[in-house]
């Protein structure tokens, strides 16, 4: 066996029983009907994918598109701005690149929990308002979608503004200032120059946090209370308290599916992958 | 194989009727070639002709679809790299970034586990003078040092024959002027024969005892350069190796063409001035026959002047015409 | 859009970057219990040491770490090489996959081969299961830092080598490799932060023996805030911040 064949052969093992098959015993729990104490039993059935269409589910899917959806807008109204500035910052962009990427290179539960510490009912915010006289008693910051939703954009932020400031840095200087020269202003040339030839970034930074969002486990469950915020918390939970592996299985196929069709989407078209 | 070494006798390299498919395209399209011991060959030709792909099949870097590769009196086709007696110095050099100067040169004696190995690879660094700078890396080389270390890198093990891959490539126009002589000394000195890869018509006619000219995956014509660019085997070869003016199927060179004023014979060509290119050594006239093709003379500069817009009178000598 | 607006709004996103952070780093000198300043102490990075749980956390987290980012680290490095001498379009597929699953889904799955294989094996949820996760959603994140190196990899040095007398091996152990050290040293520092870093698919395919350290912070942020779990926040920033510095700095 020659090196090449030989070096890929580990990675092979891996990926085939560890990546590929327990991928493929989810997709097969699709089709099973749940056991008694966890697990799944005979015989096959449509089921549990045809509860998908169940109203309490549709419920989790839309607040989960919503949340994914918001939480990418918000990043977009964050990051667009962020990344034009740094990328027309001449000789300091690595230094505000750092800045933006330092955040995200600690732990994400730290990050999150983070979040925790700010917005309980004797966190930061609270405590900073009582004492100054504000109101009386805290407002309910921590546990609703909203504290999901400063989660979400905080942890997925960087993934909006990094392919953002890809494409915005290899802009031709001289397109914004010939369109000056032709008598636009400041605003028109961000319009009409700018904002068209910065869309590939646009479209892969919506696609980056978008995905990760949709899919999302830590965040809503830590900073969403108890409840079953997410289609992330939906699947956990049908795998450990609930015990309907089937269902659960079904939720994280079309988790996977949705997240598999958006990337791949996004990989087709060339200017997107050069910037990833 | 006695039989063989008898018959390849001064036969260095033998291909017989080499052939490299690639997915779709056919680079190499059966090729045979035989190299003399002690040689400076070129094999040159456009880019695409295939030319390097057999270069890479000689150094045992591809495999052929067909046809067989000979070293030395033995067929080698399915020998790895490092298990044949040629040595090659690619294009961008290939030296090892992480290693000196020295270690580089001495890295394959190491392989083949030679005794002082460093002293030979230092005497081998004296060769191509660069003896001040055997404790660098590569980075801090120029482009001409660089090339002189693949080369002490490759002659240092002595090959049957080093490949060379368009190795001027890379310089400045007047540092590829001088390498070209110190490659030809270098040849001389080491009595290695050499194949030496080019598109460059001028590099091969300069620095070859033979040339060979590539196009389309075959050799049209294997040849002193003198005889390849007097007696080019095809009109490829013909166009290839210098500037032609076409007459029908008859084809002359530059230098051989005539302008004069009076008509000589019924074989001369009207035609009119256009213009007088100076060249320094030479001039260019470029003239228009009444079927609107152009004819270009070269003479040297300091002769008559003819001013642009004079009807002239196109001769060649009868022994200068090649045709097919 | 010239002149200040981007720039002021670019100076609140950073802000709602890092001010999280810096508070929350902030408080753990706190010598109160409650999000109030009432002077600077180390007592909640005294609490944190003492903690029994912690000190269990962090050893097996250093344990599942250190054994899943050098297998990854070998087999990543093995793969982007192996791929880079001739592409494997499917293998690199899966490995891109496993950067695209959600978290939750590939822990489920994990959990689902592991639960199924052990009713047949009669094994238990434990060290190793964590291991074998880590060390396959880490690969490819080695493989992706290994690559980029690879691709301003002239070929011809390898070729180079075999020409004068290298074999293969030989080939890719003295040229190669002492090529691609920053990089794999890099990504070995990578490998290390994403797996100690993990608590989603940790915490489905953990045994009770295996507890790490996120987990154990994880089951702390359910249970209330804490200073000391700022004092191990700080801990953690400081920490990775410090590893990821060197990471980079061996990327280029």
């Amino acid at each position: 066996m020659t090196l090449r064949a030989w070096s890929l052969l580990p990675a092979r093992l891996v990926s085939t029983f560890l990546l590929v098959v327990p991928l493929g015993i989810v997709l097969v729990y699709c089709f099973l009907t749940r056991g008694d104490y966890g697990g799944v039993e005979q015989p096959w059935t449509l089921e549990n994918v045809e509860r998908l269409a169940d109203p309490l589910y549709l419920a989790i899917l839309w607040r989960s598109l919503w949340l994914a959806g918001a939480a990418t807008g918000l990043a977009a109204l964050a990051g667009y701005p962020l990344a034009l500035f740094i990328a027309r910052s001449g000789r300091w962009r690595n230094l505000w690149l750092q800045l933006v990427l330092l955040p995200f290179w600690t732990s994400f539960l730290v990050r999150t929990y983070a979040w925790i510490f700010i917005l309980r009912d004797t966190g930061l915010i609270n405590t900073t308002l009582i004492r100054l006289g504000l109101i009386h008693s805290p407002l309910p910051l921590l546990y609703n979608d909203g504290a999901v939703l400063a989660g979400l954009v905080y942890n997925y932020l960087p993934f909006f503004v990094l392919p953002l400031y890809a494409t915005l840095e290899r802009l031709d200087n001289a397109l914004p200032e010939a369109a000056a020269d032709l008598g636009a202003s400041p605003w028109r040339t961000f319009w009409r120059i700018t904002l068209p030839l910065s869309r590939p970034g646009l479209v892969a930074g919506s696609v980056l946090v978008f995905v990760p969002c949709l899919g999302a486990y830590l965040t809503p469950d830590l900073l969403g209370g108890g409840k079953t915020v997410m289609l992330g918390n939906l699947v956990q939970n049908q795998f450990t308290s609930s015990r309907d592996w089937p269902f659960g299985a079904a939720v994280s196929m079309v988790v996977l599916l949705a997240s598999a069709l958006l990337l791949a989407g996004l990989l087709r078209h060339k200017t997107a992958r050069e910037l990833l | 194989m006695p039989v063989y070494a008898e018959r390849l006798m001064g036969h260095v390299l033998e291909l017989r009727n080499i052939v490299k498919d690639y997915p779709g395209h056919r680079a190499v399209d059966g090729v045979s070639l035989r190299l003399e011991s002690g040689k400076f060959y070129s094999l040159v030709g456009p880019s695409g002709c295939g030319k390097t792909t057999t270069l890479r099949m000689v150094g045992g870097f591809e495999r052929p679809t067909s046809g067989e590769v000979w070293l030395n009196g033995t067929m080698v086709n399915s020998l790895p790299p490092h298990q044949r007696d040629v040595s090659t110095v690619f294009q961008s050099y290939a030296l090892f970034p992480h290693l000196t100067v020295l270690e580089n040169v001495a890295f394959g004696l190491r392989e083949r586990r030679v005794p002082d190995a460093v002293g030979l690879a230092d005497a081998a660094l004296a060769r191509v003078h660069l003896s001040s700078k055997a404790g660098n890396k590569p980075g801090q080389l120029s482009g001409g040092e660089r090339q002189r270390v693949a080369l002490a890198r490759s002659l240092v093990l002595e090959p049957q024959i080093l490949l060379l891959d368009e190795p001027l490539a890379a310089l400045d126009p007047n540092l590829r002027r001088q390498m070209r002589a110190e490659l030809k000394a270098l040849q001389r000195s080491s009595g290695i024969t050499f194949l030496f890869i080019t598109h460059d018509r001028e590099e091969a006619l300069s620095l070859s005892d033979h040339v060979a000219i590539m196009n389309a995956g075959r050799i049209e014509q294997l040849d002193t350069p003198e005889s390849a660019y007097h007696r080019p085997a095809t009109r490829f070869v013909a166009g290839f190796l210098g500037a032609m003016n076409w007459f029908g199927d008859v084809g002359v060179r530059p230098e051989r063409t005539r302008m004069s004023l009076a008509r000589r014979d019924d074989a001369s060509l009207p035609a009119t001035l256009e213009s007088v290119l100076f060249l320094g050594n030479s001039l260019h006239l470029h003239a228009r026959l009444p079927n609107g093709s152009t004819v270009v003379a070269e003479i040297p500069s300091g002769g008559v002047v003819l001013r642009e817009g004079t009807s002239v009178w196109i001769e060649w000598d009868p022994a200068d015409e090649m045709r097919w | 859009m010239k002149g200040r607006g981007p720039g002021l709004v670019a100076a609140l996103a950073l802000v709602f970057l890092h001010a999280p952070l810096v508070v929350l780093v902030a408080f753990s000198f706190n010598t109160g219990r409650f999000t109030v300043w009432e002077g600077f102490s180390l007592v909640w990075y005294r609490a944190a040491l003492a903690d029994p749980q912690l000190a269990e956390g962090l050893w097996n987290s250093l344990v599942i770490a250190g054994c899943a980012a050098s297998l990854a680290t070998i087999i990543g490095t093995l793969v982007a090489y192996g791929m880079w001498r001739r592409p494997a379009p499917l293998l690199a597929g899966a490995l891109y996959l496993s950067l695209l699953t959600p978290e939750v889904v590939t822990g489920v799955s994990l959990l689902a081969l592991f639960q199924g294989g052990f009713r047949f094996l009669h094994l238990r949820l434990g060290f190793y299961t964590v291991i074998a996760a880590h060390t396959a959603f880490s690969i490819a994140y080695v493989m992706i830092v290994v690559s980029a190196r690879l691709r301003q990899y002239d070929r011809s040095l390898e070729e180079a080598a075999m020409d004068l007398g290298a074999t293969e091996w030989g080939a890719f152990r003295r040229v190669t490799l002492p090529y691609l050290a920053p990089a794999i040293a890099s990504a070995a520092l990578l490998a290390l932060v994403v797996s100690f870093d993990d608590y989603v698919i940790t915490s489905l395919v953990a045994g009770i023996d295996s507890e790490t350290l996120p987990m154990v912070v994880y089951a702390m942020a359910r249970r209330g805030v804490s200073p000391v779990l700022n004092a191990v926040s700080a801990f953690i920033i400081v920490g990775f911040g410090s590893l990821i510095v060197i990471s980079q700095r061996l990327q280029k």
